[in-house]
């Protein structure tokens, strides 16, 4: 067996951390941490997928927040028709809101995709938020479904054997999800596709003279992030149980970014990582004062500026530099 | 549809974009000669309002307070520069949007530090503050008539600057060879800093102008930096002339949708279908409108020349 490397010690460590220690908070009477610890497993599904497109794909996603907002109002929508217009008990099934989330949001990447991939750089990256835009404002001057003032789950998506309404169920889908979500995005990159993916983030053109349509091979992981960040989204409403367009503004997609290049880009914790960190962070200082976007935004800057690999290129390398 | 509502909602779109141009200006500036790519912008315009709204308080005349507003907004555009946007320039455009983005949310709860959570109104005076009555039904604001010429007026002078100006010639000649003009011996960090300050200006000066009429407040600049990117987008990344005409164009159809869309839709669905989608419809028009753009022309309407 090869000797594991420092990063991914780290990512067991943190992985084992996440398992453990929140149910014992829960347990012992704090149940503040594990609501915490949802929260951010279920926005570490979202930033490793955004990490799939933006960290091996080189593609600079600004829209991912409308990903999570489409997959919580797949949740949000039924469950209201269910209870006002007395839609069939399939509407509060989670086995029918999870799929029609994911399908949802793999359609729409699709769809935006086919226009946003023939634009590159800085194009891409508004293309993209244009679109999210477009949802934002699309879910906003829906009146039936609350506009502007969201819309209240009044009832949790209904699994076999798994009861939502218990934090500690809810928190077990959303840290297995995360496994889950980082295994099949490690699995991806790993494989030849994967290979391709990073090989047309390196050099495009190589990739193409090669042989290989990258437009294409970019669509798909485009597509796979978008349905990954779909079920995030069904979690989060489930978590929050209220849902508003607030959840797809652009400062959200931003914040997504923030996490994936806080951890690390193009690695399998550091999404995780950078979300941990960036919710810890958020509560902590949000507790203190009013004004923590004050400090919150310099330390920002202060990571782009002068932190570059993100925490886990700090944690990773030893004294001589190196991995 | 009568015809006084037509007129006014289309100067009220000639306004909106010439506020927009005033934004995407200087963005367009910044981001064709100095490859950056400023989320902060909006902050600038923000700022722009605020210090405006204090001034006027201080001076009990808006015009003084706009005249000296601006060349403060110049400063912190300069400061910006410097401390922030000068040590990105050597990155790639994630760098640029994320560290543009903890500015914001920096300025933003700076603003609401010193300016406090409520939006601040600002008084006009009393010549300012009247009306015209043009027709029976139709009457314009003269502050709005004020605005327009303000607005004009600039991208007059912009026009000028750039086009026959020394400075305007270094300008240009940076955007299309940075490497070359630097090698002829031009500062080109001060050029650099120099544009930076000039769109912040400009900003500045399109929040001046809208703040007697929508207030000055927080997160002002976040609603319409995004609009201003979809108009430099439009309009070809670089391109001032394409900002010009995506800006009118984005700020007409905006607002002449959001006005008569659902009288539209009407000819063709019935008032009911009408009345709901209008709303929906013309709130995405614009993003609509880019996503077409970029779709047919990936460089957007005016792509400049060099390069």
């Amino acid at each position: 067996m090869t000797k594991m490397t420092r990063r991914g010690w780290i990512t067991v460590i943190v992985m084992a951390l996440l398992a453990v220690l929140p149910p014992v908070f829960y347990l012992t009477g704090h149940a503040f941490y594990l609501d915490l610890a949802t929260r951010l497993s279920i926005l570490g599904i979202a930033t490793v997928s955004l990490n799939l497109v933006l960290g091996y794909g080189g593609m600079v996603s600004f829209g991912h927040a409308a990903f999570v907002g489409l997959g919580a109002y797949a949740v949000g929508i039924p469950a209201y028709h269910w209870l006002y217009y007395s839609t069939g008990d399939w509407a509060v099934s989670g086995l029918a809101q999870i799929p029609l989330a994911v399908g949802i949001t793999a359609l729409f990447a699709l769809l935006t995709g086919l226009v946003c991939l023939r634009t590159r750089g800085v194009y891409f990256i508004m293309i993209t938020m244009a679109f999210a835009q477009m949802v934002y404002y699309l879910i906003v001057s829906i009146e039936e479904y609350g506009g502007d003032d969201g819309l209240v789950i009044d009832t949790r998506s209904e699994l076999p054997l798994i009861n939502l309404d218990d934090p500690l169920h809810l928190y077990g889908l959303a840290y297995v999800s995360l496994v889950v979500a980082m295994l099949l995005v490690r699995m991806i990159v790993n494989s030849r596709f994967g290979m391709v993916l990073q090989g047309a983030k390196g050099n495009e053109e190589r990739m193409i003279t090669l042989g290989f349509n990258v437009y294409a091979y970019r669509l798909v992981a485009y597509v796979i992030s978008g349905a990954m960040c779909g079920y995030a989204g069904a979690l989060l409403g489930n978590f929050t149980t209220f849902i508003s367009p607030e959840m797809m503004d652009w400062s959200r997609s931003g914040e997504l970014m923030f996490m994936v290049i806080l951890g690390g880009t193009a690695t399998t914790i550091g999404p995780v990582l950078g979300a941990v960190v960036f919710i810890v962070i958020e509560e902590v200082l949000s507790s203190f004062t009013i004004y923590w976007h004050l400090p919150f935004g310099l330390m920002l800057m202060a990571v782009v500026l002068f932190a570059r690999g993100g925490l886990t290129g700090l944690l990773s390398r030893t004294k001589g530099g190196k991995e | 549809m009568d015809l006084s509502l037509l007129i006014i909602q289309l100067l009220n779109g000639l306004q909106l974009g010439l506020l927009l141009f005033l934004v995407a200006s200087g963005l367009t500036l910044v981001f064709g000669i100095l490859d950056f790519v400023n989320l902060a912008h909006g902050s600038l315009y923000m700022l722009g309002a605020f210090i405006c709204a204090s001034l006027t308080f201080l001076f009990g005349n808006f015009l003084w307070a706009v005249l000296v507003a601006l060349p403060i907004t110049g400063v912190i555009g300069y400061l910006v520069e410097r401390f922030v946007a000068r040590p990105l320039y050597t990155r790639d455009h994630l760098d640029h949007v994320l560290g543009t983005f903890g500015l914001i949310l920096v300025l933003d709860t700076l603003a609401h530090l010193i300016w406090g959570p409520a939006g601040i109104a600002v008084p006009l005076p009393a010549w300012l503050d009247g009306q015209l009555q043009l027709g029976e039904t139709l009457v314009i604001p003269t502050f709005r008539l004020l605005i327009i010429g303000a607005g004009l007026a600039a991208a007059a002078g912009l026009f000028w600057l750039v086009n026959y100006t020394k400075l305007g010639m270094l300008i240009r000649a940076g955007a299309s060879n940075r490497t070359m003009v630097s090698a002829l011996g031009v500062d080109i960090e001060m050029l650099f800093a120099l544009v930076f300050a000039l769109g912040a200006m400009l900003a500045g000066l399109a929040g001046m102008l809208v703040a007697p009429i929508t207030e000055a407040s927080i997160g002002m600049g976040n609603n319409i930096i995004i609009t201003a990117f979809v108009v430099i987008i439009v309009g070809g990344i670089g391109s001032m002339k394409g900002a010009f005409i995506a800006a009118l164009l984005i700020g007409l159809i905006d607002t002449l949708g959001r006005s008569f869309l659902d009288d539209l839709f009407k000819l063709v669905m019935s008032t009911d279908a009408a009345e709901t989608s209008a709303p929906a419809v013309s709130a995405m028009l614009i993003y609509i409108i880019m996503a077409l753009v970029l779709s047919l022309r990936p460089q957007g309407l005016f792509p400049p020349r060099t390069r």
